[in-house]
């Protein structure tokens, strides 16, 4: 039962988890989770508040250590890959967007920066455009509305240029109204529909693979095609989304 | 008033020394009205500071006499302990004593190594130790001053950390500004006592040296001097603390080891 369909459906595989477990100070905190995501598709991973979602997501790019298991990331060991690369390819937004002092740009910088890298200003104002904040360059990040300081979060780490997203409860922190433009634009960003600003065609995604975090069912329906429900740090049940989400049969 | 009942130097100092307690204890009486408990921690501190000093002193008179290189094996037994009580500030810290001894001996032992052999610090032990002292345990508040700080901006800023590491940042730039903070925020007392030198305090040192019937202006040039030392061997201890402690503060995996609840 903790084995995804996932891995039977799809041919290729960007990213798959094996026999993942983590333990701190002898508790138990995951154990045996493993699945894959396919090339261009998200999995949602679903659970109560506790039950290791967070700290799943933390194992994917390597922030915690896993204490058995690992993640192949296009067939590649990630322990083998340096930390820093496999954090470019494997790129994170969190619940808050814990953005650096500093301009809009700065931010967007930080990623490039640290492999000694320079965003052009069209490349910042393409990023902008893309997550519906044109002309923000030059703001100060301590001006941002909490949905406007999300989508910056979000350009910041399209500026990476990852190859796989990981998406913690990332409108959870924001109001209503926020959170509806949030959901678009992750649907943007995974190439579900066409660019929400009007006036920059330029952009062009290539869909990302992504794993979302959220406690929130109907989100997960609307952005992902495959699900695993976690419970206590285990894998319940997985697989394409509306089977995993299908209502129990109350007997069973 | 208490040297015309005591003549007896001993006596005078313990007579002194009750004086001076009884103004302690005062305060921590006022403190009581206010519903704050000093009593417990400030009694056994007076005791243990006036057991330990007297200790010392003994010891001091002992040596007197004993050669001037067994100065070196006091001042190691000095930054040991020293090590171990600033490591006290920044419990959770992955290897604080160890990182705390070795800037220590790092800041302070060669800034006095380097003031004794260019002739600033005169090498009779009752000279070399106690100005050793001060150099160590200045250097230890500092310490402590600066990883209790680090400590405390890495704990308050975990998230920050972790995004600039998600962002491909090595562990090193992901705390750079959280660790010139703190080297800064350590180095506010030594770099104060240097600006109000004169004006709001007469150091210690100068007021023995004035007491023993040293020349004003030499005393004051020396009371300089000592600061000067104590304002090099601070920074430089919390330099090298700050970086050796930032090292240990991540796995070889750039992943932050000390976060909030994190296991001491």
């Amino acid at each position: 039962m903790e084995l995804s369909s996932a891995t039977h459906l799809v041919n290729s595989i960007a990213l798959r988890v094996d026999n993942l477990g983590r333990t701190v100070s002898g508790k138990i905190l995951l154990e045996n989770i493993s699945f894959s995501v396919p090339p261009r598709e998200t999995v949602a991973i679903v659970g109560p508040s506790g039950s290791g979602k967070s700290t799943l997501l933390r194992l994917l790019n390597r922030l915690d250590e896993p204490t058995t298991g690992t993640v192949f990331l296009d067939g590649v060991d990630y322990r083998e890959l340096p930390p820093r690369e496999l954090r470019r390819r494997i790129g994170m937004v969190t619940q808050r967007p814990y953005l650096f002092p500093g301009t809009v740009a700065d931010n967007l910088q930080f990623g490039p920066r640290q492999r000694e890298q320079t965003l052009s200003d069209t490349a910042i104002e393409r990023l902008l455009g893309s997550v519906g904040l044109p002309d923000y360059a030059l703001r100060d990040v301590a001006n941002l509305s909490g949905g406007e300081a999300q989508r910056v979060s979000f350009a910041r780490t399209l500026a990476n240029e990852p190859e796989i997203l990981l998406l913690d409860e990332p409108t959870s922190a924001l109001d209503e109204s926020s959170k509806h433009g949030i959901e678009s634009l992750i649907q943007t960003i995974l190439g579900k529909k066409s660019d929400l600003v009007p006036g920059s065609d330029e952009v062009q995604h290539q869909p990302l693979s992504c794993v979302l975090v959220t406690h929130d069912m109907a989100q997960a329906s609307r952005l992902a095609q495959y699900a695993i429900a976690l419970a206590a740090g285990h894998i319940v049940k997985s697989g394409r989304i509306e089977e995993v989400f299908r209502v129990e049969d109350p007997v069973s | 008033m208490l040297k015309t009942l005591f003549h007896d130097p001993l006596r005078l100092g313990l007579a002194q020394a009750g004086a001076a307690a009884m103004a302690a204890l005062i305060v921590v009486f006022l403190a009581r009205r206010r519903g704050i408990h000093l009593e417990k921690e400030l009694g056994i501190a007076l005791v243990r500071g006036l057991i330990q000093i007297v200790a010392v002193g003994s010891v001091l008179l002992l040596l007197l006499r004993a050669p001037n290189w067994t100065s070196i094996f006091l001042l190691t037994a000095m930054i040991v302990a020293a090590g171990a009580t600033s490591a006290g500030r920044a419990k959770g810290m992955p290897g604080a004593f160890v990182v705390s001894t070795w800037a220590i001996a790092c800041g302070a032992g060669s800034i006095i190594a380097l003031m004794t052999l260019l002739g600033v610090i005169d090498t009779p032990i009752t000279t070399l130790v106690p100005v050793g002292s001060m150099l160590i345990a200045n250097a230890m508040n500092t310490n402590g001053l600066a990883l209790n700080r680090l400590r405390s901006d890495v704990i308050a800023h975990v998230g920050e950390i972790e995004t600039a590491l998600a962002l491909g940042a090595d562990g090193k730039s992901a705390v750079a500004s959280y660790v010139q903070g703190s080297f800064e925020a350590s180095l506010i007392p030594a770099i104060d006592s240097l600006r109000s030198l004169g004006i709001v305090w007469i150091p210690g040192l100068m007021a023995g040296m004035l007491l023993s019937g040293a020349r004003p202006l030499y005393a004051a040039i020396y009371q300089f001097v000592v600061l000067a030392m104590i304002f090099a061997s601070s920074g430089l201890t919390s330099l090298v603390s700050t970086l050796l402690i930032r090292a240990r503060v991540f796995s070889s995996a750039d992943q932050l080891m000390l976060r909030p609840g994190a296991p001491a």
